[in-house]
């Protein structure tokens, strides 16, 4: 996983609530076995006029000139500045694949849900949830200066730009580890390998039912 | 002080807590299926690693599916859509690569993963249950810990036989009363839903409690836990009582002879203590939920039948006001408008929320000797697994559905998600038994409506949106 310590990039908005995995990633797209190559579908639904289908060139496809992400000032965004309950629904991975893929590092919001959020720390993604107020004043700041960014310390756990001092956030300890070392899940939790199998043995003498292999 | 059922389980499968809170939980059961897993396999590949434990896992392929009966058997040669085709056979490869069990295309077992999983016995009191899909907290209503997962933690799963988590919250919801005529567990679920908001329940684990809940059969247990998720909890619970027992004995991979002796006292503990402390607690009186009916784009944005859809000065954001604009847009609703004025053009009877023999007989019982509405372009049954449609089957239910106008489908998550062929076409509006009404889930531009299976049967019937007991008046 890369690596998150200190973040400088544009802001782009998401200006709603409740923006769910369906629509930051729409369903014909998770039919792809890879983990790769989903940004130029992110948002598919809003960010073009046609339907999005799974493996095909999207440079040609006509453009939402509505949709903000589309707007030239926010070209080359990499922090999402979103409303509460970011990332409902489906828990699919292929929402923060495509996030990170498109080139977003940081998704700033009131809240996000909870599978998400979990989805994002996995994959270099650093959720930040701020009250909702800081975030009115942020959504207010992005409109009127384009060009608007923010730098994110992870290690500080502050967020600053222009007109925002210091926006102090709070982390998971452990994810927040995680993210400045880069480090995988999967070779943390196997340094308690020993405590794995001591909990395991004794887990299969109150209730070895569950150890049965199931015949098909 | 008492524990939670939420603590019980908890503390039964901690391996080990550390200092910032993080704590390793043991996972007895993964179920796995097509799509989020393919890219979690890889990962093991990649690094060189094994299953940490074969036996904690079955396979099932069910969300891209075909629910049509001349593809299906066929197998997989008969998958229209070749990256459909290379995502099953994905499946069916890593199964085989690592020698994780899996249930076929064409065995009658086959079904959406949250059917399967209770139906087979795959999924246990008691048991921690993850599966890459958010609508594993429908495992709860047996009195297990199950979640849904990102494929990372399939990954993770998979290689260390655990999951790093941290503890949740308790949220007891009670549900006291009779409940009144019509109402099912699906309208439990969304009328709370309305209540708490889709972020209502985010970082708890649910437990549902009280004389509503307990009088559910434990198809209407898993329907309210599935829908859990879109409350935001991870989790959703219900205690074990005789209703689980008598479900679970008798499915082929429960314990049989002194393993269930053993394992029925367990899970008889399986409930919360008389003085057990909830973080929150709310309560909602039966008497008070009528039918419901989803007019927007969140499942919150629920009324009651008899309701109107609600107009902007109700609403108290102005992020909320402008929610509610862009979902009657979308929607192509006016403020105000009657529920029953709603008039669907797809039904759709199906999903992990609303597709066990239960809701099949529900739906059949209002359709029966009826026909559907001229005005419904189109209208599928898709039972969960072979198993509910070889029962429905046997119960000539299918026959009522056939006579009135409706088709009758392989099992499959079908038009709940449309990755299938099973879709709405833009603008469409559909009567759904699922679980989600985001913009676009059942196919780019399509409206779902989310219901009740005998709801959903009385809009095929009526044409539009109305209460089962008014139906004779209203065709």
């Amino acid at each position: 996983m890369e690596s998150f310590v200190v973040h400088e990039g544009l802001v782009a908005p998401m200006d709603r609530a409740n923006v769910d995995t369906d629509l930051i990633m729409p369903k014909q797209f998770l039919k792809s076995i890879r983990r790769s190559g989903f940004g130029p579908n992110l948002f598919d639904d809003l960010r073009y006029l046609d339907e999005g289908v799974p493996d095909a060139d999207n440079s040609n496809r006509p453009i939402n000139p509505d949709f903000p992400l589309n707007f030239p000032r926010y070209q080359g965004a990499s922090i999402l500045l979103t409303r509460e309950n970011f990332g409902c629904g489906s828990s699919r991975e292929h929402a923060p694949w495509a996030l990170v893929d498109y080139g977003f590092r940081a998704i700033i919001a009131p809240s996000f849900a909870d599978i998400f959020r979990s989805n994002c720390f996995k994959n270099g993604l650093l959720p930040i949830a701020l009250d909702s107020s800081v975030v009115d004043q942020l959504f207010a700041a992005l409109y009127e200066n384009e060009g608007f960014s923010l730098s994110i310390d992870l290690e500080r756990q502050v967020v600053a730009g222009s007109g925002f001092d210091r926006i102090a956030f709070e982390v998971d300890a452990f994810r927040k580890d995680c993210l400045l070392r880069g480090l995988d899940d999967i070779d943390i939790t196997l340094q308690s390998e020993a405590a794995i199998r001591r909990f395991e043995a004794k887990h299969k003498e109150l209730f070895p039912w569950v150890f049965d292999k199931v015949s098909i | 002080m008492g524990q939670t059922l939420y603590d019980k389980l908890w503390a039964s499968h901690l391996v080990e807590e550390r200092e910032d809170g993080t704590a390793l939980i043991y996972i007895d059961r993964q179920l796995l299926h097509e799509v989020t897993s393919p890219q979690a396999f890889e990962g093991l590949r990649l690094a060189g690693r094994q299953p940490w434990r074969i036996s904690a896992n079955v396979a099932v392929p069910d969300h891209n599916v075909s629910t049509v009966a001349a593809e299906r058997s066929q197998g997989l040669a008969g998958v229209q859509d070749d990256v459909s085709r290379i995502q099953l056979q994905t499946l069916d490869d890593n199964c085989a690569d690592f020698g994780i069990p899996e249930i076929p295309l064409d065995d009658i077992r086959q079904g959406i993963v949250h059917v399967m999983g209770p139906e087979q016995g795959a999924t246990l009191p008691g048991m921690t249950i993850v599966c890459g899909d958010s609508h594993t907290s429908t495992h709860g209503a047996l009195g297990a810990l199950a979640h849904g997962i990102g494929t990372s933690e399939v990954e993770h799963v998979l290689a260390t036989g655990c999951l790093i988590q941290r503890k949740m919250q308790n949220f007891r919801i009670t549900v006291e009363g009779d409940l009144n005529p019509g109402v099912t567990a699906k309208d439990i679920a969304l009328a709370i839903i309305g209540r708490i908001g889709t972020a209502g329940g985010t970082g708890c684990a649910i437990e549902f409690a009280g004389s509503a809940i307990t009088g559910l059969s434990m198809e209407g247990r898993m329907t309210l836990c599935n829908m859990a998720i879109e409350a935001g909890a991870r989790a959703g619970l219900v205690a074990v009582d005789d209703i689980t027992l008598n479900y679970v004995r008798g499915t082929p991979w429960a314990p049989t002879g002194e393993q269930w002796e053993k394992a029925e006292n367990y899970w008889g503990t399986l409930r919360s203590d008389a003085d057990a402390v909830f973080d929150r607690e709310i309560a909602v009186p039966a008497k008070e939920i009528v039918p419901q009916v989803t007019w927007g784009t969140s499942p919150e944005m629920v009324v009651g039948v008899d309701g109107r859809v609600p107009t902007l000065d109700e609403m108290p954001s102005e992020t909320a006001q402008s929610g509610l604009q862009r979902a009657l847009e979308y929607m192509g609703l006016e403020p105000g408008m009657l529920i029953t004025d709603i008039r669907p053009d797809v039904i759709f009877i199906g999903s992990c929320t609303n597709s066990r023999i239960e809701d099949i007989r529900a739906a059949a019982a209002v359709l029966k000797g009826r026909q559907i509405a001229s005005s419904i372009k189109q209208a599928l049954v898709v039972p969960g697994s072979g198993v509910v449609k070889a029962q429905a089957e046997a119960e000539g239910l299918h026959q009522i559905f056939i006579d009135a106008g409706m088709e009758w489908r392989e099992p499959g998550c079908s038009m709940c998600l449309a990755m299938n062929a099973d879709k709405l076409e833009p603008g469409q509006r559909c009567a759904s038994t699922s679980n989600r009404n985001f913009e676009g889930r059942q196919g780019a531009g399509g409206r779902t409506h989310l219901v009740s299976p005998a709801m959903a049967a009385a809009a095929a019937v009526a044409g539009h949106f109305v209460a089962v007991e008014h139906l004779e008046e209203a065709v």
